[in-house]
């Protein structure tokens, strides 16, 4: 059967029209040229400069702390929360599964927003422990949504078996139910550590004094021009993680 | 019915992600409603007593226009990420099994890569002195003095860039269940390539369309940081007006009652939607 050109044709365009400026950025990282108009020669100045500027590593470090303690506490709650979904039927679970999906489909503006106004009527002074709580809420519905799409994979009748085979309930979830559902778990913790670690806008309403973390690093980056030849240079190594992380999770997902 | 331990076990299964999303989510949506009623205090807080001024502040007309550039910029957006979207998930759910997980992990590293850096990225590439705009002059597309950036042309194109995976990944899961023999039965009965896509393909994936155009319209709804960084001063949208509110004016009462029009804007598609969907499943079934 003779098939049309035209949906190749557009995948193509599309997928050139996602990575073209991401290639001109990496490009621009290693370019001598200041503006990046023109091709002046290769040269790792960039990377140099972003090397000795103490405060981006420093923004790195508290990026990671928020993103580690926040994807870890998302996939505890996320994994409890895809278990009650998957496992029972009630009213209940209705208003859970409602509660768990709004978030996703909130603005990130109407998030921060929310927050910010809870935090301030409640006099908790926004900082670290303010940014972990931002963080944990929004990945919480995701690491859910990727914990159920494994679960409704799961053969339970595998739990019957080990129960038949003398395990007790307590062995049957250890060693044969949380094995196999950890390769859900961990591509949800990752899918929530990229998430805390890009995410700008809802960090920028309930961050506080000390607390930049990297994208607001960033921001204030591209707002002094002298800075915006390392954004490449940072942006580049982000690119390159992001890319380590997404064929991370996507062979974890994939095996069976 | 469900059984004591059963209910009890329930019940200590779903606590603790439903009281942390009552705690965090549920009651933060209502007090942001309830500050729009409350007087602003000149420390950037929030005064005793209630008040009605905030919202008749919203009758402001310099609103409206923000409103409608806000509606039209994010229905554009919907429209055009789903133009591009169906053909490419179309084309995505018709190739082997390895070409797709490629074409798939192609679409997310953009998706996942870092928001703002994406947005620099197109700021460099509309530059003046940026490698588009210097083909586009030598292609004698634009005269030597044209400004790609600054301008809501910029403005619509970040957006279909940033929206445009929350648009293929809803709709390459609908793709992906779809019967394709279904289009051989089609063709079969002589209907053409165009024929067959949009009156077989199209319908047969109508509900990932609708998830699709839901999400990106209210994901584009909401920005703030794409007509600050890439559009003129005259290309805001809602969200600049409240990030000014609560940064700028510091006035957290009067962003309130603009987010809480934000969050109608949101609700009401979404309703209709569940709404519609719940009325298609019965007349499904």
């Amino acid at each position: 059967m003779k098939r049309s050109w035209i949906p190749s044709l557009i995948t193509l365009g599309v997928v050139l029209f996602l990575f073209a400026p991401l290639v001109v950025l990496v490009a621009n990282s290693f370019n001598a040229s200041r503006f990046g108009g023109e091709w002046e020669g290769f040269t790792l100045n960039w990377y140099e400069k972003l090397w000795a500027a103490g405060e981006v590593w420093e923004s790195l470090w508290i990026t990671l702390k928020i993103a580690v303690s926040a994807s870890l506490a998302a996939m505890v709650l996320g994994t409890l929360a895809a278990y009650a979904l998957h496992r029972f039927r009630s009213w209940l679970q209705n208003v859970h599964h409602t509660l768990i999906t709004l978030p996703l489909v909130m603005p990130d503006i109407l998030m921060g927003i929310s927050l910010l106004a809870l935090f301030v009527l409640t006099g908790i002074e926004t900082g670290l422990l303010t940014i972990w709580i931002a963080h944990v809420t929004f990945c919480l519905s995701f690491v859910t949504m990727v914990v159920l799409g494994r679960l409704q994979d799961f053969d339970f009748t595998l739990i019957d078996a080990a129960r038949d085979l003398g395990a007790t309930r307590a062995m049957a979830v250890k060693k044969v139910l949380l094995p196999l559902l950890l390769p859900g778990v961990l591509a949800g913790g990752l899918l929530a550590f990229t998430l805390s670690i890009d995410d700008y806008v809802i960090t920028f309403f309930v961050s506080g004094p000390g607390t930049t973390t990297l994208p607001l690093r960033v921001a204030s980056m591209m707002r002094t021009s002298r800075s915006l030849p390392m954004i490449n240079a940072l942006s580049t190594l982000l690119i390159a993680s992001t890319f380590v992380l997404a064929v991370l999770s996507s062979r974890l997902q994939r095996r069976a | 019915m469900i059984s004591g331990s059963r209910g009890s076990k329930q019940w200590l299964l779903t606590l603790p992600s439903l009281a942390w999303l009552g705690v965090f989510f549920v009651i933060p949506s209502i007090l942001v409603v309830l500050t729009a009623f409350r007087p602003a205090d000149l420390h950037g807080g929030v005064g005793a007593g209630w008040t009605m001024a905030t919202i008749h502040e919203l009758r402001d007309p310099a609103y409206l226009p923000i409103l409608w550039r806000t509606v039209w910029l994010s229905g554009v957006t919907t429209l055009v990420c789903l133009v591009l979207a169906v053909p490419m998930t179309f084309q995505m759910a018709r190739v082997g099994p390895r070409m797709r997980q490629w074409l798939l992990l192609l679409v997310i590293i953009p998706f996942l890569s870092n928001f703002l850096i994406r947005i620099f990225a197109w700021k460099s590439l509309l530059h003046p002195e940026g490698p588009l705009t210097r083909l586009l002059v030598w292609l004698h597309f634009i005269s030597e003095d044209a400004m790609l950036l600054n301008n809501v042309g910029a403005v619509l194109l970040v957006l279909i860039y940033t929206q445009l995976p929350f648009a293929i990944l809803p709709l390459y899961a609908a793709a992906e269940k779809f019967d394709f023999a279904l289009l051989d039965a089609a063709r079969d009965l002589g209907a053409g390539p165009w024929r067959s896509f949009s009156k077989v393909f199209v319908p047969g994936v109508r509900r990932g369309l609708v998830s699709a155009a839901v999400m990106v319209f209210v994901c584009s709804v909401g920005q703030y940081v794409i007509p600050q960084m890439v559009g003129g001063a005259s290309d805001e949208m809602l969200g600049n007006k409240i990030a000014q509110r609560v940064f700028s004016d510091r006035n957290l009462p009067h962003a309130s009652a603009l987010a809480g029009g934000l969050m109608l804007a949101v609700l009401v598609p979404m309703l209709v939607v569940s709404i519609w969907q719940r009325f298609g499943r019965k007349e499904a079934s």
